[in-house]
């Protein structure tokens, strides 16, 4: 990995010129017949993946709205195409938005339209051939499906959609990424994203426990399948051991410790992440996110909070209520998803993200902290891309900008905003998202993630910003793998509740 | 003989316009919507939505955040198109409705202006690199197709007049089935060729744009996933097996 070096800043935040080619290559390592096989997907590359690729294609084209849309609307009007953290980085032009998506809609144009049946030339129609669908498998695993492009095009297409169903069409001919679907694989087997095993899992929360009497001299516990518990953690399972994610998870206990809630983990659900967003595959999209309705059904919990994970809060958020049931308001006849609803507390949204159960107490006057524990940070705050465009928080739209940011103006004294065309719905992406969180598309990550670089740079020189808080768990794990590439200390970035835990008076209240 | 022949090919036209838009829209529509996909922070109320649709398609929202350039040019081209259709409008009503005639001297203008537009779309696609690596031959056809809408139009006007009260004639007939006489001047007729080609290519091409915002998922959902459970049919059948 000596050769991947980090793109230079740009002087001016110009658009970058193009590079045809710059990113062509073979893509991340392709998914071994094994972690094909344990998914019901074909094992390698079928022998007649063009029939089955086109057919696939059909059927997607009718089970979504989103994808028949979005290969009609676009008229090429430019308007995405500076927008991607993969295009700034790269320079290659088929990571501009509007051309990743031409990689499908050429396909579709030429098999599903009367023109491109007719005319393939004149409107940009293709055979599907094996040229076409190796580009497809490099391309569509450099987009991190952040929906940044979502926010600019007119019509909102959203590349994201796009790139889901092609990953959903690869996996269904065998030509599957190894990365997503060992996760998915281990989620199944072993219960969480990080193949920590449930005795493991138990051990690693005896350990926190001690340090934490250490640290602070309180019994702050972490319980795990407590039946009868009122709140249901679900937290990437990265916050167990991996650094910083844990000291938001220390975090999380002490809000917990410090309001008197009784709470729990599940090593059923010891997993917030869902990969199966990432591969566009529905059934994996469901079976994974039915995990936590069966945790929540045999622990008997009240209600069902998110930690610190973008894309794992957007499935929850936004599709947990249409998997799972994990939700309100479903109809008298729905007796699948009442089963569970009659059993949580609709006093609160359900699911409820972490920030907003503790920006909550804080409103209830139920925490105490001191804020000068965290004097020696200055604080900037980068919106994760799957909380900020895919999901909200609290009752108005925008809370999923607000409340995270209330909360560390609770809790610390020096706060400042980046540059506003690269915040709140304008955020990019950490560059590791979409399951590319990889090491072999580490070349892809650091340059995707010079945008996000560019402004903090500009903060740390202007402010002396030390600490970038976020809520995620990919962008933690993103952040201190590149940033030291981009001259930066890895210690930079931090949760949102890593910055509560240092703040907050136990036993005050 | 001109006259029958341009008004079977308008009938056919008109037809397949209509046709073809309707079964797209009719695709659209039935078409499920499985997971909740709006682009947040997004209104969590039907007339949120209305708001935010009627931002989108009269004010172009998102474009004006993304670029001022296609922002304006486009803006430009179509604020221009739909005075300049109103403006039409006086072809195929009599007596002329009142606010047609008010406008008539505004959509006369329009038709400079929606040729401006067009031009400067156009000059994007050759002059910005981005731009020029994206485009299709078609989309340089579209804009050459609607250019020489604009520009014939406008001669017509402003250089060689045809006898308008006889293309009224023609339009008023053909809108009861008594076809009447069309001027037989060359301008018109290229004008006419070219609406229809743009009436019978519209249900094929990107002109889908106009239609298919309005069912973009990503703008016309409510977000309220948390309140509200939102199930497709064929998510639901998942369902009933399991359970």
């Amino acid at each position: 990995m000596a050769d991947i070096v980090a793109p230079a800043y740009r002087t001016f935040p110009i658009i970058p010129a193009l590079k045809p080619g710059a990113m062509e290559g073979k893509g991340p390592y392709v998914a071994n017949e094994k972690l094909n096989e344990a998914l019901g997907f074909p094992g390698q590359l079928v022998e007649d993946w063009h029939d089955r690729a086109i057919a696939k294609m059909g059927e997607l084209l009718s089970k979504y709205r989103s994808l028949r849309v979005f290969m009609d609307a676009c008229v090429h009007c430019g308007a995405c195409t500076d927008k991607c953290h993969y295009f700034i980085g790269t320079q290659d032009p088929k990571n501009m938005p509007v051309a990743r998506q031409d990689l499908m809609r050429s396909v579709y144009r030429r098999y599903f339209t009367l023109p491109g049946k007719l005319f393939p030339k004149l409107v940009g129609a293709r055979d599907l051939t094996r040229e076409v669908l190796d580009e497809w498998y490099n391309y569509y695993n450099q987009c991190s499906e952040c929906r940044r492009c979502s926010v600019f095009c007119p019509y909102g297409i959203d590349t994201a959609e796009i790139t889901m169903a092609a990953r959903e069409i690869l996996d269904s001919i065998g030509y599957g990424q190894k990365y997503s679907n060992e996760i998915i694989g281990k989620v199944h087997r072993i219960g969480n994203n990080l193949g920590l095993p449930g005795p493991a899992l138990i051990d690693t929360l005896e350990g926190l426990e001690e340090d934490v009497k250490d640290a602070t001299g309180v019994d702050v516990r972490f319980p795990i399948d407590v039946k009868g518990a009122e709140v249901l953690l679900v937290t990437p399972s990265a916050d167990f051991f991996a650094e910083p994610h844990i000291d938001s998870l220390i975090g999380y206990a002490k809000v917990f410790h410090a309001t008197g809630t009784s709470w729990t983990l599940s090593s059923m659900a010891s997993e917030a992440g869902n990969f199966g967003m990432f591969i566009g595959n529905y059934d994996q999209l469901r079976k994974i996110a039915l995990r936590i309705r069966e945790a929540a059904l045999e622990l008997g919990v009240k209600r069902i909070v998110v930690g610190e994970c973008g894309h794992a809060w957007r499935v929850a958020y936004s599709f947990w209520n249409t998997l799972s049931g994990v939700g309100g308001g479903a109809g008298e006849v729905d007796r699948f998803a009442q089963m569970l609803q009659k059993q949580l507390d609709h006093r609160y949204k359900q699911p409820t993200h972490i920030c907003e159960f503790t920006w909550d107490m804080i409103e209830r006057n139920a925490l105490t902290f001191d804020k000068s524990a965290n004097d020696k940070h200055i604080i900037t705050f980068h919106d994760s891309c799957n909380v900020a465009r895919g999901s909200s928080m609290g009752n108005l739209p925008g809370g999923q900008f607000e409340i995270p940011r209330n909360i560390i103006k609770a809790v610390a004294n020096n706060f400042v905003e980046m540059a506003p065309n690269t915040t709140r719905e304008q955020t990019f992406c950490c560059g590791g998202g979409g399951g590319l969180l990889t090491d072999d598309l580490l070349d892809v990550r650091v340059k995707g993630a010079l945008p996000r670089m560019e402004v903090l740079q500009q903060v740390v020189d202007e402010h002396g910003v030390n600490f970038m808080a976020t809520i995620c768990a990919i962008c933690k794990a993103q952040f201190t793998k590149v940033m030291p590439i981009y001259g930066f200390d890895r210690r930079m970035v931090g949760g949102v509740h890593q910055l509560v835990s240092n703040a907050i008076q136990l036993g005050q209240k | 003989m001109a006259s029958i022949v341009f008004a079977i090919m308008f009938y056919l036209a008109t037809l397949l316009f209509v046709v073809g838009l309707l079964y797209r829209i009719n695709t659209y529509a039935r078409t499920p919507a499985p997971l909740k996909i709006p682009t947040t922070p997004a209104p969590t109320t039907t007339g949120g939505v209305v708001m935010r649709m009627t931002r989108e398609v009269v004010f172009f929202e998102s474009l004006f955040k993304s670029n001022l350039w296609i922002w304006g040019l486009g803006m430009m081209f179509h604020a221009s198109l739909a005075l300049v259709l109103m403006r039409h409008l006086r072809y195929f009503t009599e007596p002329v409705w009142g606010w047609v005639a008010l406008i008539q001297p505004f959509g006369m203008y329009a038709g400079i202006t929606m040729l401006l537009g067009l031009c400067g779309l156009w000059g994007r696609r050759f002059f910005v690199e981005r731009i020029r690596y994206i485009s299709t031959p078609s989309d340089h056809l579209m804009l050459l197709l609607l250019i020489g809408i604009a520009a014939s139009g406008l001669m017509m006007k402003f250089v060689v007049h045809t006898d308008v009260i006889a293309v009224k004639g023609y339009f008023l007939g053909l809108m009861h089935f008594n076809i009447q006489a069309l001027p037989a001047d060359l301008l018109l007729l290229v004008h006419l060729s070219l609406v229809m080609s743009l009436l019978v290519v519209f249900p094929f091409s990107k002109l889908l744009h106009a239609p298919g915002v309005f069912f973009s998922p990503t703008r016309n959902q409510k977000d309220n996933p948390r309140e509200q459970r939102h199930l497709s049919a064929w998510a639901k059948k998942l369902e009933s097996e399991k359970n």
